[in-house]
């Protein structure tokens, strides 16, 4: 009896020992991981509700999600110093790509984000919401912290430019993630309170002026969040749409694939964008809140692992990468929910669709190479 | 800027973690207003939210009720309800429209003609809407489409009840028709009880009787999308969908013999005129004829607009209804009426004689009204006069009587009022009075009645009018000795699931009342001896039962004074009208008609044959006699090529 005990003990004991071991092989982060699986499987589950039963977009959303995953075991085996060194290449070349994807588009006449290479189309916007931030923290690497007013003049225009060019074919949702992404890391490099304050007026100021800029579909957006009922049939039934189905979901939600407002096609977007509403029809406040607690999982062990390394590159790419992570969480949670202007920002990890799925899970996969790999660079 | 800074590794250190410290209060906070926002949304309002949710997906669809039937006397079926087949276009389902439709009419399914208003149709429909774009197709079309259905993606054949006038033209002037709600009729009628109805009753029964034939429409909740088209799902949001079923509406029994009416329509075949049998004893209208008809079944299908041109720009005028709007000059069959006048008013007797030498002239006056024959009928009582149509007769009598004391005597025959049949559209006629002359004419010359006005008044000339269904009722009171019965179309109505059958009540709207005792017998012995040696005999000969009848023939052109009547030289349209009034069996009348010709030159030729027919018909159950062929015109011209088409 006594010898069994030892011995199933012993074997749990080595069983752990080796998954740690194979994780640590592999440069992943444990619990990153089962955050980040968990919310991909939700999705998943929510997906098959929301696409009306269609079992090939859920195959297509696990063919997504697996690849986001060979590409994040990919980048995680990859040197931090290696990472660091190509950053302003991907950086140069990102912003010849968006220039090339705009002047089509100017000749096209008419919206243009892809960039079609005869086999795959891809978007060098989703490129540059992970090049910027690297270039920011490859620039301030070996130079002072907290940020210089040297370092902060030359990185606003590696992070406008960018942003602007992505603006500017239009997608404003794109754009603002990557200014986002790279003030991120200008925050997390110390960017003084009063800098901060002065950009929150001078973005007041720059909205004010913009807004003569901005496409008319755009400013119907930011119209619409203020008095949606003013057009519930236009521009403001995807908002009225959105609320009705979260609000009917109540506490406990209506069940799964029974979401009237997504399964009669009221809610649209419904398994894209607006996503996070029948979330909320189906799963209810329970749901939701569920989802937001391994959402904030999924940041803080990404703004922990960001902590814990040692140089300035890993810190604040790190920072950024978790931070901007929550910041399209809320983002998405806010429009559908009808707090912000309807901008096209899918929520993380669960929206079906586009190339960020990817993206995102790149983006984990630096952080658990920059991670994995911190003994090596360390002192 | 050159030197490489040492870098204070534990302060960018200590600086990282206060700044991930903020950032994890801000996230903290950031996802409090998200849960904040959850709270308003979820549990505050949920509600509210509950309610538009429920909103959104159940629909309110109207269930039309069955129209009721229409159904002759004996119960045979002059209107139903009939399931047509009819091709449907679902716009979302067209890849492209307007080649789909110039291919339909390649084929020959759709008229050139309409692809407008067709199209017009589409696109005024929602585009998963099937949209009629051809009724009533027929067997050969639909095997025809069969063959090319490949090609007509979103194109189908439905099946619909749609109204059927089985008999066609047969009694549409009574019957009336069913059409498209129209705009004025939305003005009218309750929208919320006709959502769902497509047709509504014009003209005739269907319209008189609209709300008993309409029924209740009943309605049902669908589940809807988003797009509004109703799915079948099952599932917890599935709420209980409610129905309330639509009450058919009532059947109507109408008082129309479909063998008289049917003879009745042939008789004027090719013939502009009018008929109408009325049931002496009750009042209820046999048959109700106007010629040219036209076929109702094609209002119901919607016409083209080439098609509704051409019925309303027909000259023969098929959509005018001749029995209640048509206003003849009743010529002499108003005569039987002037010897009753002349008996109640105590003016003369029935044995008085007087010498008709073919002419008529006022005391002091040296002009001459003429008799239709112009040698005269030498000496005539009441009822020879009557029998021999004798005008100069009559110009006398008519004279004697005044024009006052006649225009209120034949008032009470239903001349100059509307006779109150229980369809709309009716004419008054005219019952001329100098009172009425003084106010119709502007001209003070004009508003003078002169005494010769009187006199041709005798004879049912001058401004004097009626229409066919106001002769065919006098001559019911007549046949009645003075019982006037308001005419009717309708006599009962019936439930068309129980059965029931809810009876009409005749309804008498006065008693003629004569004080000399035997003036019936002899106005109505006049019209028997009509029959029998008088102007109409031929149209007797054989006849089981005794027919009592009065003939006429108005003019419609004024001949000068001592010129000649003479038919070959006037326009057809210029030819007298043909009139007959009688009933039969004269001791015990079961049926009174009015026969109007249009044109038809001689009451006795045209008209008479064509009451023996009716009549026979309806007493006998089949006519016995053939009608004469027309008589030909000597030295007629031939007609203008515009007469007629």
């Amino acid at each position: 009896m006594i010898y069994e005990e030892v011995e199933v003990g012993s074997r749990a004991r080595r069983t752990l020992t080796a998954t740690t071991r194979v994780l640590l092989a592999l440069k992943l982060d444990g619990p990153l991981l089962v955050g980040l699986a968990l919310l991909a499987v939700y999705g998943l589950v929510i997906l098959y509700s929301a696409s009306g039963q269609n079992m090939d977009k859920v195959l297509d959303g696990a063919m997504r999600v697996a690849l986001g995953g060979i590409a994040m075991c990919t980048l995680a085996q990859v040197k931090p110093s290696f990472l660091r060194s190509i950053s302003p290449w991907l950086f140069v070349i990102g912003c010849i790509l968006l220039v090339v994807v705009d002047v089509v588009g100017y000749i096209g006449k008419g919206a243009q984000r892809w960039l079609d290479l005869g086999i795959v189309r891809f978007q060098p916007s989703e490129i540059m919401k992970l090049a910027v931030p690297m270039t920011c923290a490859w620039w301030l690497q070996d130079r002072a912290i907290p940020i210089d007013t040297r370092s902060l003049i030359v990185l606003t225009f590696a992070i406008l430019i960018p942003a602007g060019l992505t603006i500017a074919q239009p997608d404003l949702g794109t754009g603002g993630l990557i200014l986002i992404g790279g003030l991120m890391v200008l925050v997390m490099a110390g960017l003084s309170a009063r800098i901060m304050a002065a950009l929150a007026l001078l973005g007041v100021v720059a909205a004010y002026f913009g807004w003569s800029f901005l496409h008319d579909y755009q400013r119907q957006r930011v119209l619409t969040l203020l008095d949606p009922e003013s057009d519930p049939l236009g521009a403001g039934y995807h908002i009225i749409q959105s609320q009705i189905a979260i609000g009917s979901g109540g506490i406990f939600g209506k069940g799964w694939l029974n979401g009237s407002q997504g399964q009669l096609d009221f809610l649209p977007e419904r398994s894209t964008d607006f996503i996070y509403a029948v979330i909320g029809e189906e799963f209810g406040m329970v749901g939701i809140v569920l989802m937001l607690l391994l959402y904030l999982f999924v940041v803080a062990r990404a703004l922990y692992l960001a902590i814990e390394m040692q140089d300035t590159f890993g810190r604040l790419l790190g920072g950024s990468i978790a931070l901007t992570f929550f910041v399209y969480v809320f983002i998405n949670a806010g429009m559908v929910s009808g707090l912000l202007p309807v901008v096209g920002v899918p929520l993380p990890l669960i929206s079906y669709g586009g190339t960020s799925m990817v993206t995102l899970l790149a983006g984990f996969g630096i952080l658990m190479s920059l991670y994995s790999h911190r003994k090596l660079i360390g002192s | 800027m050159s030197a490489v800074r040492i870098k204070d590794r534990w302060g960018e250190q200590r600086l990282f973690e206060q700044r991930s410290l903020i950032a994890a209060f801000v996230i903290f906070a950031l996802t409090s207003v998200l849960v904040g926002r959850l709270v308003v949304l979820q549990v505050v309002r949920h509600d509210y939210y509950t309610e538009l949710s429920a909103g959104n997906r159940v629909r309110l669809e109207p269930l039309p009720a069955p129209r009721g039937l229409i159904l002759d006397r004996h119960g045979k079926v002059l209107a139903d309800n009939q399931p047509a087949f009819q091709l449907e276009l679902v716009r979302e389902q067209v890849p492209d429209v307007d080649a789909t439709l110039k291919r339909l009419v390649e084929i020959g399914l759709l008229p050139a003609d309409d692809l407008d208003d067709v199209k017009k149709l589409i696109r005024s429909r929602r585009k998963f809407d099937g949209v009629p774009i051809r009724l009533r197709m027929t067997d050969e079309e639909i095997a025809r489409f069969a063959v090319h259905r490949f090609e007509f993606p979103g194109v189908d054949i439905a099946t619909r009840l749609a109204r059927s006038y089985p008999h066609r033209e047969i009694a549409v002037h009574a019957l009336g028709y069913v059409a498209a709600i129209s705009e004025s009729d939305l003005k009218r009628i309750d929208t919320g009880a006709y959502a769902g109805t497509t047709l509504i009753g014009k003209l005739g029964v269907e319209a008189a009787y609209e709300k008993e034939l309409h029924g209740t429409n009943g309605s049902r909740e669908i589940l809807v999308n988003a797009a509004g088209r109703s799915v079948e799902r099952a599932g917890a949001f599935v709420p209980d969908l409610r129905r309330v079923a639509p009450v058919a509406g009532a059947d109507i029994i109408t008082s129309i013999d479909l063998a008289t009416q049917r003879i009745a329509e042939e008789a004027l075949f090719e013939r502009r005129g009018s008929i109408v049998a009325i049931d002496p004893a009750t009042g209820d209208v046999i048959a109700l004829v106007s010629r040219p008809g036209f076929d109702p079944n094609a209002f119901g299908r919607g016409l083209t607009r080439a098609e509704f041109a051409a019925l309303n720009e027909n000259i023969d005028r098929p959509l005018l209804n001749r029995a209640l709007k048509g206003a003849y000059p009743p010529g002499s069959t108003i005569k039987p009426m002037v010897a009753l006048a002349g008996l109640a008013y105590g003016v003369t007797t029935p044995e008085h004689s007087r010498a008709c030498g073919g002419y008529f002239t006022l005391p002091g006056s040296r002009h001459r009204f003429r008799d239709w024959k112009p040698r005269g009928h030498g000496r005539v009582d009441m009822l020879t006069a009557i029998a021999q149509s004798c005008d100069v007769y009559f110009y006398d009598l008519s004279a004697q009587i005044g024009v006052d004391r006649l225009a209120e005597f034949l008032a009470h025959f239903g001349l100059g009022a509307l006779t109150g049949i229980d369809i709309s559209g009716e004419k008054r006629g005219l019952l001329p009075t100098p009172a009425w002359k003084r106010q119709a004419f502007s001209r003070p010359a004009d508003q003078v009645w002169f005494p010769g006005e009187t006199v041709i008044f005798g004879i049912g000339q001058g401004y004097l009018l009626a229409t066919p269904l106001q002769m065919a009722h006098a001559a019911a009171i007549i046949a009645s000795r003075g019982k006037s019965y308001q005419p009717r179309l309708v006599t009962a109505l019936r439930d068309p699931v129980t059965n029931e059958t809810r009876k009409l009540e005749p309804k008498l709207i006065e008693q003629v009342e004569i004080a000399q005792p035997d003036a019936w017998d002899v106005a109505i012995g006049g019209m028997v001896k009509v029959m029998n040696g008088g102007t109409a005999s031929r149209s007797q000969a054989g006849a089981k039962y005794q027919i009592a009848g009065k003939t006429g023939t108005a003019q419609v052109f004024s001949v000068a004074q001592n010129a000649k009547y003479d038919e070959s030289k006037i326009d057809e349209r210029l030819r007298d009208h043909a009139w007959f009034i009688a009933f039969a069996p004269a001791d015990a009348p079961k049926i009174a008609v009015a026969i109007m010709v249009e044109n038809g030159r001689s009451g006795s030729g045209t008209a008479a044959p064509i009451a023996r027919r009716v009549i026979d018909t309806y007493l006998l159950g089949a006519p016995t006699t053939e009608l004469p062929p027309p008589k030909p015109i000597a030295g007629a011209p031939a007609p203008p090529p515009t007469a007629t088409e």
